[in-house]
């Protein structure tokens, strides 16, 4: 029950502090001083407190975008165990919905990018929608793989693993799979090599072209959920980096935040030595990480 | 020990891929730089215990795979100021997967090579044959000489992840002799693919087929 609650309050309230760390990484990389660690929780708080404006040209379509959205990877948090607690949520078969809960996500913003009418987040849209091809089978192949390893078809089970530590012969396919699924987040939260959250070109956006007539609460929902995605896959993939258990609580509740804290840095230092790839690469980037994702498969079924 | 080698290769593997997907000719001099220095620990991992010659073959490599022949190749890179390899004679992305299909099929094949079930990790002779085929491919598709000669270094890796399974037989004085004319090779390539750019103007191996009169 308490693991329960815990597990809503660090899904509800850390995911901001994500983005702080990745900003505050980046920013001791370039010499600057940088924002503070909370500065999107000032963000949100600001945005929150803000009037909309509407576009006569919109429907509820673009008002349901964020909302949709924001509800969809909230579920998917529900689901995804944090650490070595279970998850609030579990049934068999529950991976699938996890990774169309993303789609659902996915379908609304799309959507109501369109649905503005405006030809520059139509192209935002498409590009969006192109690069998730590749993205979601190189999850479901990493999936694939968890299942198939741990014989069960729920996330909380496959992403245990078993209690004496993973045998010897899973290494090798868990080390592809993670590098796939680290490729897969950062595209699916738009971080550097593939989406600059940073830059307002037309030429290289995706995800920030597709909510620039949002604004308001509605923009403020929009930066919280992609705040929110971040948390949930990174908390997948940190269950096949660092799968430790202390056996207390609140141990484990605190080593769990540490990681999480650690692969923010991670995301940042990487965001700051790398430069975003083109986006004729971007698809070479996808198809690598599937390749990753399926050869893991072939390394466990052969 | 067996974990950490089977992970060890499996990041070789991807490293393999990484190298054929880049068409900077310096961050595939780095990946395969790190390849290399990641295939120095593995005779260290091999053993049960640490003894003088993995030690010193596990030096040998670092040395020279990681750091000396990358010095090398990134010195003549600058020389022959070119950045990347622009028309390689496969596309960047079928070459990926050109690499994966026969990662792939190397891994699903390789249980019917006998040898297979006697080394000390299932994954060494898929690796070792992936890493091969994968700087043949590089070799095959690219035509600056030194992309070329970053194939080469690759098919080398192949081969002496293949040598981890014949550590014991494999004295120490022949390890040493394969990293030797490595390096020389590796030295009198750069020498001379320095000297093929003060003279020709172009580090295409196309346009060094036919003599001049």
């Amino acid at each position: 029950m308490i693991d329960t609650v815990v597990h809503l309050l660090l899904l509800l309230l850390l995911p901001p502090l994500l983005l702080g760390v990745i900003n505050k990484t980046k920013a001791l990389f370039a010499g600057r001083v940088g924002a503070p660690f909370l500065q999107s929780y000032y963000d949100l708080w600001k945005l929150f407190r803000k009037g909309m404006v509407f576009s006569s040209a919109t429907t509820w379509i673009f008002r349901a975008g964020p909302l949709v959205t924001f509800a969809a990877v909230l579920m998917a948090g529900l689901l995804v165990p944090l650490g070595p607690f279970d998850a609030p949520v579990a049934f068999a078969g529950d991976l699938i919905l996890f990774a169309y809960l993303f789609g659902l996500a996915r379908f609304f913003t799309t959507a109501a990018a369109l649905d503005t009418g405006s030809a520059f987040e139509g192209m935002g849209a498409a590009r969006e929608v192109t690069f998730s091809c590749l993205s979601e089978p190189a999850l479901f192949f990493g999936f694939l793989v968890l299942a198939k390893q741990y014989g069960s078809l729920s996330l909380t089970g496959m992403l245990h693993g078993p209690a004496g530590g993973m045998p010897a012969s899973v290494v090798a396919p868990i080390v592809l799979v993670a590098i796939g699924l680290f490729i897969v987040m950062l595209a699916e939260t738009c971080r550097i090599p593939v989406d600059d959250p940073n830059t307002h070109l037309e030429l290289t956006m995706i995800h920030e072209v597709m909510v620039l007539d949002h604004s308001g609460p509605l923009l403020g929902t929009v930066l919280y959920s992609a705040s929110i995605r971040l948390f949930v896959l990174g908390s997948v993939l940190l269950h096949l980096v660092a799968p430790f258990q202390f056996g207390d609580p609140l141990l484990d509740w605190l080593a769990f935040v540490a990681e999480l804290l650690a692969l923010s840095v991670a995301i940042g230092v990487i965001e700051s030595i790398m430069a975003r790839l083109r986006m004729r690469r971007v698809p070479y980037l996808l198809t690598g990480a599937l390749l990753l994702c399926g050869s893991g498969f072939i390394l466990l079924v052969r | 020990m067996i974990e950490l080698l089977n992970a060890l290769l499996v990041i070789v593997l991807v490293l393999n891929l990484f190298a054929l997907g880049n068409s900077r000719i310096l961050s595939v001099i780095r990946i395969v730089a790190v390849q290399g220095a990641l295939l120095g620990v593995i005779p260290l991992l091999v053993h049960e215990r640490i003894t003088t010659p993995a030690l010193i073959a596990a030096v040998a490599a670092i040395g020279l795979k990681g750091i000396a022949i990358p010095a090398i190749m990134i010195r003549s890179l600058r020389a022959a100021e070119i950045k990347r390899e622009v028309e390689p004679l496969v596309g960047l992305l079928p070459s990926i997967i050109l690499g994966a299909l026969a990662t792939a099929v190397v891994l699903l094949f390789s249980r019917k090579l006998g040898a297979a079930s006697e080394a000390a990790s299932n994954m060494i002779i898929p690796a070792s044959i992936s890493t091969v085929l994968v700087g043949f491919i590089l070799l095959i598709t690219r035509f600056k000489a030194l992309s070329q000669v970053l194939g080469y270094l690759v098919l080398e890796n192949g081969i002496f992840i293949f040598g981890m399974l014949l550590i014991e037989a494999i004295p120490l004085v022949v390890e040493m002799g394969l990293l030797l004319d490595l390096f020389v090779g590796i030295f009198v390539i750069s020498i001379i693919t320095n000297h093929i750019n003060q003279a020709f103007s172009s580090m295409d191996t196309r346009e060094l087929v036919s003599l001049k009169e």
